[in-house]
């Protein structure tokens, strides 16, 4: 054994089970399952309650597929950033090709048993999402344009319109409202978290908002899409998932969140500064209870609609 | 003989291999109860193979 050898064994211990486990990014993973089973669970066909929890769990294997692929392309932008240097691969639990392997095995299982389990168009979704968020997010925009959260946003908002055509086997506008939903809601959650992370972005080269454009810009952007995802987000209780509970969740929940983007637009970085970004961070915090909530109430709608008290009818 | 106690890279290669066991487990589980449900549930369980099986067609009026 020579003396690199033994360096390179000393340098990268041997991964444990977790260690695999955190390349599919498993806080991600829970928000993809409770959406896709939104989804699912609000869509006008029922669904074998076995095959739904199939399909679900490989769309979450997708999901994670695809955590594995942006750690691996990431790596080297993962260990500049205090959040995420102490991922598997930059903290030199996981190697790069490690990261590779598995995402592309487990992309390949879940798209093909979720097409087994399921049917073809879910499968050819889950496909896509996984290329959307690594080649089109990930190797593309992140590191090229400011713009790189709303369109990479997409890639998020994928599942429930996945958990639909699981049940469905195609589109509808209730499944691309829902996609929606989530597309316009990740610019203000991800730009509040930029707003208080301050150098970590600027640190790792990525072009966010706050880099390119500066705080001031990105409160403005934080507001608008806040505007336009409260409409959105009301005008999906008039549709055939919506009703009154969910009508009267998005209420109070968009009238506050639109409470939190307007007083983070109205403030200055040192007024930020002054209370060690409060505000943003109570903003960040909300936008969690937000979109879980919404989907929550989408899902009490369809659990009430046996006992007549469902939707609009 | 004596036994040696384990290294820490052994306790953790277990933990992995245990892992790797409980989720191939997992799977096998989720395939045999697939088949259950998808046999069970009564739909067309044959697939086409490039010819005509008049068994597969819908029947007139359907």
């Amino acid at each position: 054994m020579s003396d690199a050898t033994v360096t390179v064994l000393e340098q990268r211990p041997e991964a444990s089970f977790h260690d695999y486990f955190k390349l599919l990014k498993p806080r991600v993973m829970t928000l993809v399952v409770f959406t896709a089973l939104a989804g699912l669970v609000v869509a006008p066909v029922p669904v074998h309650p076995m095959v739904g929890f199939a399909a679900i769990l490989f769309i979450a294997v997708g999901a994670g597929a695809s955590g594995a692929l942006n750690m691996w392309w990431d790596a080297d932008i993962d260990a500049v950033m205090k959040r995420t240097a102490k991922r598997p691969v930059p903290a030199g639990k996981v190697s790069p090709g490690e990261a590779l392997g598995l995402g592309l095995a487990l992309s390949g299982l879940s798209v093909m048993m979720l097409g087994l389990a399921a049917n073809l168009f879910s499968a050819a979704l889950l496909a896509f999402t996984i290329f959307f968020y690594l080649v089109v997010y990930t190797m593309w925009l992140k590191r090229w344009t400011p713009q790189n959260i709303v369109i990479g946003g997409a890639a998020g908002a994928f599942p429930p319109m996945i958990g639909w055509a699981v049940a469905t086997g195609g589109v509808s506008l209730e499944s691309v409202l829902m996609f929606a939903l989530i597309m316009l809601w990740t610019p203000p959650h991800f730009w509040a978290l930029a707003l208080f992370m301050k150098t970590d972005y600027s640190d790792a080269k990525v072009p966010m908002l706050t880099v390119t454009h500066g705080h001031d810009h990105t409160r403005l952007q934080v507001f608008i899409y806040t505007v336009l995802l409260a409409a959105l987000a009301i005008g999906l209780a008039f549709t055939s998932i919506g009703g009154p509970v969910y009508l009267a969740t998005a209420l109070v929940l968009n009238a506050r969140f639109l409470r939190g983007a307007w007083r983070i637009w109205r403030r200055t970085t040192p007024e930020a500064e002054a209370d060690k970004y409060m505000v943003e961070k109570r903003f960040f915090r909300l936008s969690l209870t937000y979109l879980f909530a919404h989907f929550l109430a989408l899902m009490a709608e369809a659990a009430l609609a046996p006992f007549g008290l469902g939707g609009w009818a | 003989m004596t036994f040696r106690e384990d290294h820490e890279i052994h306790q953790r290669r277990f933990g992995r291999n245990l892992g790797v066991g409980l989720a191939l487990a997992v799977f096998v589980a989720v395939v045999f109860g697939l088949t259950l449900a998808k046999v069970s549930g009564g739909g067309n369980i044959q697939g086409y193979d490039h010819s005509v099986r008049p068994a597969l067609l819908p029947a007139e009026g359907e």
